[in-house]
């Protein structure tokens, strides 16, 4: 079957150097595709760290690393996946792809400054990882460089901070980017209200990354302010605050977590009307829901500074403020579960990692109730509680987001089918092994033991192990889902337009998509969950392989 | 490329050059009353004096040098939205430093 010949739509060479063509291409499509490839390196680099850190903690005392090295790789884990992988993860490499396509547009409203996005995110990405092998070494602060120690660590705390500087850059330019491409390049007759979930989930969060990424360069240019100018605004001796620093950290920090989750709830908001055959439940709430937290999530940050000592007005109004985003929160979970009622339910591979989703992002969204209560917060703060809370909402949640969405669009993209039956075990094991890995930290956190430590008393030790084989387990099942997906780029079974059946826009061009988009400016004339007349391709296969 | 939006490109009118030039004169003015105005001691107002006119220079140059004036309502929903946020973000974090109890 991998011989059939197929039409190579983006993927087709210009003439000219292939490589140049790529690097300097102002095609979304292309632009899209680069970003995944490179957020897929830098999230294998953090999977190889993350498991490093997990073998160190198997057996109280040093194991494996020294603790200067154990204190280096939790941050550069926690910098690496939080700024080169799941930030962009979604919007720039997915959002890139199918967000002109699914608008009937011909490109993003500005291509040059998409092209741009990329190459500044490259030499952020770059300028981050310099930090470990130029002097000073790699830094020892944690992802959130917290003053006074990121101002005393002899580390190279600058180095990596300028790298974030850099990328804050091409989060604001894509969000920018985004912005105007929604509002200025929808097709004829795609109304606000005929858009699908993913381009609104991807409006909310484009505002987020317009709004709040200033923020960080704002503090990152304050600290070199105070560094070189010797200017009092962190430390008190020369009249500055020290929590100053937190409370501008995390403005941004915190609705950064709304730019992880908020794309990978519209991808799922996509994704299950179309395996469930039937429009999405509360299409309007689910909007409203993504703008709610979006605005709602930028006025919460200081619920990560309950014990640092700012007042207690603030906590009781940052508390309160953290329990509403619940709410939105809440609504789209329904808002999915409602949709499968009564659906004719096709439990094809992207379907089993939005399930995936709702049960991960469930058990870390819940658990952020427990934080989010001033109370309970004081006993669970800095413990593995918040490790695990963290890991389920984000490598549960946008991780999941994230596989649903290769998933779901790989046929588009490569015009091919990967083993659904292989996909299916993945996603079974990588969900299996994410709740081996970080349920048992909920355990460690509520029995005391502290984050970002390097030994621990002997009474932890079973849950550290068990958590240390979920971790195995996890990288087993992102083995074989990313083998899969290789594999079936080349010798998977050739796909029509629309194997899934989908209404949205894209399902309508060829697979892979031509370079131009569309023949013709596309009409629209109905919603984005109008699958009437629509038969999932997948059916008539599915079926003939049950006859085996 | 189509749009749903209401773009009215073809029916701005830009400002002229003499609208440049007084508004070059205004800044010139304001920051000279900058100036004026640091020499005298006003106490608290000190910081209400200086924030003032620089909100007036800015406006002067968002409105008239940036165009925000001839934009749709749209652009200018947007721009109040963001120093709406800028406000909130500072507003909220006085809820942490007007309320400190001294250890």
């Amino acid at each position: 079957m991998s011989d059939t010949v197929m039409d190579k739509g983006f993927f087709a060479p210009k003439g000219g150097s292939k490589i140049m063509e790529w690097l300097f291409t102002t095609d979304h499509k292309r632009i899209g595709m680069l970003y995944l490839w490179a957020i897929l390196i830098f999230f294998s680099v953090g999977v190889c760290l993350g498991l490093a850190l997990r073998l160190e903690l198997f057996a109280p005392g040093p194991t494996i690393m020294t603790q200067q090295a154990f204190n280096a790789i939790f941050t550069l884990h926690g910098v690496v996946m939080i700024f080169l992988v799941v930030i962009p993860s979604i919007p720039a490499a997915f959002g890139n792809i199918f967000l002109p396509l699914q608008l009937g547009a011909e490109d993003v409203a500005f291509p040059r400054l998409n092209m741009f996005s990329f190459w500044l995110y490259i030499v952020g990405g770059g300028i981050a990882l310099t930090s470990l092998f130029t002097a000073g070494g790699a830094p020892d602060t944690g992802w959130t460089f917290y003053v006074p120690f990121s101002s005393i660590s002899t580390t190279n705390v600058s180095v990596a901070v300028l790298g974030v500087f850099v990328l804050g850059f091409s989060s604001i330019l894509t969000g920018l980017n985004f912005i105007v491409t929604i509002h200025r390049m929808r097709a004829e007759g795609m109304t606000w209200l005929r858009m699908p979930l993913f381009p609104w989930a991807l409006y909310a969060t484009a505002w987020i990354q317009v709004l709040a990424t200033p923020i960080l360069s704002i503090t990152v240019l304050l600290i070199a302010i105070e560094r070189l100018l010797g200017m009092g605004i962190f430390d008190p001796a020369r009249g500055g605050d020290p929590l100053l620093y937190q409370h501008l950290f995390w403005i941004y920090s915190h609705p950064a977590v709304y730019i992880m989750i908020l794309p990978a709830m519209g991808v799922i908001s996509d994704i299950i009307p179309v395996f469930c055959r039937k429009p999405i439940f509360g299409y309007k709430t689910i909007i409203g829901s993504s703008l709610a937290i979006a605005f709602a999530g930028s006025l919460v940050w200081a619920h990560h500074m309950f014990v640092s000592g700012m007042s207690d007005t603030a906590v009781m109004v940052f508390s309160f403020l953290t329990f509403i985003v619940a709410v939105p929160s809440a609504v789209k979970v329904f808002n999915w579960l409602s949709t499968m009622y009564k659906g004719s339910i096709r439990p094809e591979p992207p379907l089993i990692f939005a399930l995936g989703f709702i049960f991960l992002f469930a058990m870390g969204g819940i658990t952020g109730l427990v934080l989010g209560s001033a109370g309970t917060d004081m006993h669970v703060h800095d413990t593995y509680f918040v490790v695990g809370h963290f890991h389920f909402v984000i490598f549960g949640g946008t991780g999941m987001g994230l596989f649903a969405s290769m998933h779901y669009w790989f046929p588009k993209i490569y015009g091919r089918m990967y083993n659904k039956r292989i996909a299916t075990w993945s996603a079974i094991i990588i969900i299996a092994g994410i709740n081996g890995l970080y349920f048992p930290m909920y355990l460690l956190g509520l029995a005391g033991m502290p984050r970002r430590y390097y030994d621990y008393l002997p009474q932890y030790t079973d849950l550290h192990q068990l958590s240390t084989y979920g971790s195995w387990i996890t990288a087993m099942g992102l083995v074989l889902m990313f083998w899969n997906l290789w594999h079936g780029r080349k010798h998977g079974r050739v796909v029509g337009k629309n194997p899934w059946g989908a209404a949205t826009l894209e399902w309508t061009l060829p697979s892979p998509p031509p370079t131009h988009n569309f023949d013709e400016d596309p009409i629209v004339t109905h919603g984005p969950y109008h699958y009437d007349g629509l038969i999932p391709e997948e059916d008539a296969v599915n079926e003939s392989e049950g006859d085996k | 490329m189509h749009t749903t939006d209401t773009i009215k490109d073809t029916e701005h009118h830009g400002p002229s050059y003499t609208l440049f030039v007084i508004i070059w004169a205004i800044l010139l003015v304001l920051t000279g009353v900058t100036v004026y105005a640091a020499e005298i001691d006003l106490g608290f107002l000190n910081v209400v004096m200086a924030l003032s006119i620089a909100t007036i220079k800015a406006s002067l140059v968002t409105f008239i040098f940036m165009h925000l004036k001839y934009e749709n309502l749209t652009f200018k929903i947007m721009v109040l939205m963001a120093f709406a946020i800028l406000s909130i973000f500072i507003g909220l974090t006085f809820f942490d430093t007007a309320y400190r109890v001294a250890v």
